[in-house]
């Protein structure tokens, strides 16, 4: 039986993992390949790395750190940040990432998912989405989230969005929620569930995690098949071993 | 040793031949048919699509080359698609050394395709790649086409029914997951490859 994953996702910043409290105001948490290594021996299923200065400095990931965590690394990891084109995605993807991930270039031009499914496989194909509920209640797109003076609020609804990245070839989505993120108040369940039931790929939580219930929520009552959080796992609030054993009691199928 | 990846433009090489380095193998990237037949042990790498897999074998000239192995050889993920006899991918002909036909997953309500992340592993079968392995042992999955159960099905995973996960013909072996990516049971997994 498919096991429920937990992921820690690594905000990358000049060589470092960073973390901000709603996309803002970001403080080194350590070491890219310290931190990987750690998460690994505790028992992450996957790691995810988002470069999130890359998008609004239009540039791409940097390839040296990615190979690097290749070389140690004996689990997956996906890695997201400014990756515009089918070359740079197999850059990424041959310098050992199992899956890259998309954002705002998606955003600016949506044939680019259709391109990376068609080159790699939509397995390899990540659509990361940053969403927030606006004034009219609706959930909204965000682009360039990295940099809060670039962060710009799109038309496009969020589950219009997760929709058409399927159809294009997504093989797996983020929602990140974002006025949930970084405050440790929970998942949003409310606009997880919504999500789920437009998508038929894996969707993976973000955004929100504070405790360990936080999770068991978004599993049961989300069916997320994946959580992902950062400065939960980065501050040593929750360790991963202890939310495996809380999540197995309460009957998620979970990977011990 | 002489260990050999063959370069057929899987985007994982570079995972593969990580995980062998971290078990002390150092194995050649290689599209060369000498290298190849030459090799103590012979590792199909794979990501992508059928079609495309079995174009790039044709187009270097490595398809009859393939069949003809007598050592170990291991397709990984699409690599051990490719073993089979034909993909329902593309509706594509592949080499025939593993009887079966790789099938997608059939939709069912609630099932994720592509199947994405770790699965148990079920030992149906004794064999020497299956050394050490307990009940307890997940493996990382990322694929939506599956080969079925078999007289050749060492392992088996369940996703909305049981597919094979480990297999073996002769001296033609498969694993649907990416053992260079399951952690210790990955690891393990190869170790027992490279000691056939």
């Amino acid at each position: 039986m498919l096991s429920r994953r937990i992921i820690p996702c690594l905000d990358v910043r000049d060589g470092q993992v960073v973390k901000g409290v709603r996309f803002r105001d970001h403080v080194v948490m350590g070491g890219i390949v310290d931190l990987a290594l750690r998460y690994r021996d505790e028992g992450a299923d996957e790691l995810v790395f988002y470069d999130i200065t890359a998008s609004p400095e239009g540039r791409s990931v940097d390839r040296g750190w990615v190979e690097r965590v290749a070389r140690v690394i004996d689990i997956p990891f996906c890695v997201a940040g400014g990756i515009r084109g089918v070359d740079e995605a197999r850059a990424v993807l041959h310098a050992g990432a199992d899956k890259i991930s998309v954002n705002s270039p998606a955003l600016e031009r949506p044939a680019l998912i259709d391109e990376l499914a068609a080159a790699f496989g939509v397995q390899c194909v990540v659509v990361g989405i940053d969403s927030l509920r606006d004034a009219d209640g609706e959930w909204h797109v965000r682009q360039y989230t990295g940099d809060p003076a670039k962060t710009q609020a799109l038309a496009r609804r969020t589950l219009d969005w997760m929709a058409e990245v399927q159809r294009r070839g997504a093989g797996e989505i983020v929602l990140n929620c974002m006025g949930s993120d970084g405050v440790r108040a929970g998942y949003d369940l409310q606009q997880l569930r919504a999500a789920r039931a437009v998508c038929d790929v894996p969707l993976i939580a973000s955004g929100g995690a504070g405790t360990m219930a936080h999770f068991r929520d978004a599993f049961a009552e989300a069916d997320v098949d994946g959580a992902l959080a950062a400065s939960v796992f980065h501050s040593g609030s929750i360790a991963i071993p202890d939310l495996k054993r809380h999540l197995r009691d309460h009957g998620v199928v979970v990977r011990l | 040793m002489a260990v050999v990846l063959v370069d057929a433009g899987g985007t994982n090489i570079g995972s593969v031949r990580y995980a062998l380095q971290r078990l002390g193998v150092d194995a050649a990237l290689t599209a060369d048919p000498a290298r190849i037949r030459a090799a103590d042990k012979v590792i199909l790498p794979g990501v992508g699509a059928a079609g495309p897999g079995m174009a790039r074998l044709r187009e270097l000239g490595l398809v009859e080359l393939m069949r003809g192995l007598t050592q170990p050889v291991l397709g990984v993920c699409l690599g051990m698609q490719l073993l089979c006899a034909h993909s329902e991918e593309g509706d594509t002909a592949c080499l025939g050394l593993i009887p079966a036909a790789v099938g997608r997953f059939a939709g069912a309500p609630g099932l994720r395709i592509p199947h994405m992340g770790w699965n148990r592993l079920r030992a149906k079968r004794p064999h020497r790649l299956l050394a050490g392995m307990g009940d307890d042992d997940w493996a990382y999955f990322v694929h939506s086409y599956a080969v079925p159960v078999g007289e050749y099905t060492l392992a088996t995973a369940d996703y909305a029914g049981e597919f094979s996960a480990v297999v073996a013909r002769g001296n033609f072996h498969g694993m649907q997951f990416h053992p260079e990516r399951s952690a210790a049971a990955g690891a393990r997994l190869l170790k027992n490859f490279l000691s056939l």
